[in-house]
């Protein structure tokens, strides 16, 4: 029996073939009052010409793209130093950038190295945060993406999210066929790692709250199956294969149950499953469709979408089940929720009018803010600090990744240069 | 033999002049033998199957072109599985053809177009395809003969972004197993 499994998750896999191309971010829409700072390339002792990785152009990536820091173009640095001591800070106050990053990566022998880095505040004059890491080459990246957390929260008081992932999955046409791919990469699109390759539909990916393992939904059977998966090793397990739909699970936030749609009963309702014992819990039972259930982050209570009210709206209910509360009224169609990490917001695709948009509900206010304008945007996914809400949209007749920051004021693409891309989903933060 | 492979073949140049394309068969991941490679979709997304065997029942036959048989999509409007009246008599055809013929099996799958989010576009399909299968068991399949799969938006029959390719994408297909 294991050796099928193995068999059938090879052939799976196998057409995945060269390195998967890499999403490119673009900022389409920047955001007004973003803090300047400098990010100076930093200095470089070792043995090669240069650093195995630029990790000031990592930081500045990672800052641009939260929105809520520009950073000085390469050609403005008036300057570069590496090191406390070089650096003028009147230099700096005449750019009036608030806040310079100077720091130095150091080849300590064996592939292994030390990056070091300060944060100054330029108008006073003195440093705000200063850390070295030590690192291989594998772990650069992420040490840079760390310092941009470092960064980031020194200067907004709130957490960064750059240290951590996206899955999302992709279509291509092969001749006749149509292939799909389940792929993880990081935040900023690099090192997108093939999970699952697939010539049936693959959907709903979601991460576990350790950011370890992902449940999606496959079709390789002719039949919707929901399978999680181990990232770092590959090994997957078929968690439900029930009649009928077999379909968005979700995590709970403990880790030990998922939510999920069965339809063995006749319609789509929602279920719990205890991940050890595989026992199934029915919350639902209503003629309508009951589905896509999102946990509450204190595990409590899910919303998910019904249309037990004629059209789809969202409805809250115990995670113990019960009585179902709804929680949308604005609006025809509202489906497809997600909640903020601190589960005061809910994130869905709103549709009214024609257009179907991702807007935010203020639980507690119930207050509806509209953040996008596509036509078809959908699955919209917080980042884990709350900040930016990832989703999929259209762009002429291509399937694109979008994030806009919770407050819509900035906005970025995310594409690849070949394909359709969908159903993005933010990691939460790591657990190491 | 000879003659099931003539209309085959007629049926591939009336899917070719009709600038049409055939479908790769949809071979799944895990290799499953390519049963379905003789359907032909039009761009209407009907599919017309010239398939190997016989097989009829009150006149009809699956292989005639000019048989109701050969029509196996059902469409819908947005967010209803309200099978109209024209698709009521067409599923009573269908109907008395796999009564005839209890070994037969056929899988309905059900299809939503693209907006709104994706699993309640599931769920839509599953009600579609669920609302035709209630048809059928009504006029007398047994419940065994008849599988159900929803694809919700995953599968579209018309690419594109408007109000035709959507009309063509809300449908239930009926797929005869095995031939």
């Amino acid at each position: 029996m294991r050796m099928i499994f193995r068999a059938v998750l090879l052939y799976l896999t196998i057409g995945a073939g060269a390195a998967p191309a890499a999403l490119t971010i673009e900022i389409t829409q920047g955001m007004e009052g973003a803090m300047p700072i400098a990010v100076v390339p930093f200095g470089w002792t070792g043995s090669a010409a240069g650093a195995p990785e630029n990790i000031a152009a990592i930081i500045s990536s990672d800052l641009s793209r939260s929105g809520r820091f520009a950073p000085l173009p390469d050609r403005d640095l008036v300057a570069h130093p590496t090191a406390a001591e070089q650096v003028q800070f009147h230099n700096w106050r005449m750019l009036n950038v608030d806040n310079l990053v100077i720091g130095q990566v150091t080849e300590t022998g064996a592939g292994g190295y030390t990056v070091q880095f300060q944060l100054f505040d330029v108008f006073r004059g003195k440093q705000l945060i200063g850390f070295s890491f030590p690192a291989s080459h594998a772990d650069l990246r992420r040490v840079a993406h760390h310092i941009s957390d470092l960064i980031y929260k020194e200067l907004t008081g709130e957490a960064g999210a750059f240290n951590t992932r996206i899955a999302y999955v992709t279509t291509a046409n092969r001749g006749e066929q149509k292939s799909y791919t389940l792929l993880v990469a990081d935040s900023d699109g690099y090192n997108p790692q093939t999970i699952l390759n697939s010539g049936q539909p693959l959907m709903s990916p979601a991460w576990s709250s350790d950011g370890k393992r992902i449940a999606y939904v496959s079709f390789e059977n002719k039949t919707a199956e929901i399978y999680t998966q181990d990232i770092a090793s590959g090994a997957r397990r078929k968690m439900a294969s029930f009649k009928g739909i077999n379909g968005a699970p979700a995590w709970s936030p403990d880790g030990r149950r998922l939510a999920l749609t069965l339809s063995q009963d006749g319609n789509p309702e929602i279920y719990t499953m205890d991940l050890a014992s595989l026992a199934l819990k029915r919350l639902t039972s209503n003629a309508a469709i009951d589905t896509e259930p999102a946990w509450s982050p204190d595990g409590r209570s899910l919303v998910f979408t019904s249309d037990r009210g004629g059209a789809p709206q969202l409805y809250r209910i115990a995670a113990s089940g019960g009585q179902a509360q709804r929680v949308t009224f604005e609006g025809k169609y509202n489906a497809g929720a997600d909640f903020s990490p601190d589960g005061r917001k809910l994130a869905m695709v709103h549709g009214d009018g024609g257009a179907y948009r991702i807007a935010v509900l203020d639980i507690e206010t119930g207050l509806l803010r509209v953040l996008t304008d596509g036509q078809l945007d959908e699955s919209p996914s917080f980042s884990p600090n709350g900040s930016m809400i990832i989703y999929a949209t259209g762009t002429g007749n291509r399937e694109v990744l979008a994030a806009v920051s919770v407050d819509g004021r900035f906005r970025q693409r995310l594409s690849l240069q070949a394909g359709n891309v969908r159903e993005p989903a933010w990691s939460p933060f790591a657990d190491d | 033999m000879r003659d099931q492979l003539k209309s085959l073949c007629a049926l591939l140049v009336i899917g070719v002049l009709a600038g049409c394309s055939t479908t790769g068969g949809d071979k799944s991941a895990t290799g499953e033998a390519a049963v379905e490679d003789r359907s032909i979709t039009t761009e209407g997304g009907a599919v017309s199957t010239g398939v190997a065997g016989s097989g009829s029942f009150a006149g009809y036959s699956l292989d005639d072109p000019s048989s109701p048989l050969s029509r196996r999509v059902i469409y819908f409007e947005y967010d209803s599985s309200n099978v109209g009246a024209a698709d009521q008599d067409l599923l009573s055809a269908h109907a008395a053809y796999l009564a005839g013929n209890p070994g037969q099996t056929v899988t309905l799958e059900g299809h939503a177009d693209e907006r709104g989010s994706r699993e309640y576009n599931i769920g839509l399909g599953d009600r579609r395809s669920q609302a035709v299968r209630r048809i059928l068991e009504l006029h007398g399949v047994a419940p065994h003969q008849v599988n159900t799969v929803s694809y919700g938006e995953e599968k579209p029959a018309a690419e594109g972004h408007h109000d035709v390719a959507w009309r063509l994408n809300r449908r239930v297909e009926i797929v005869y197993m095995g031939r």
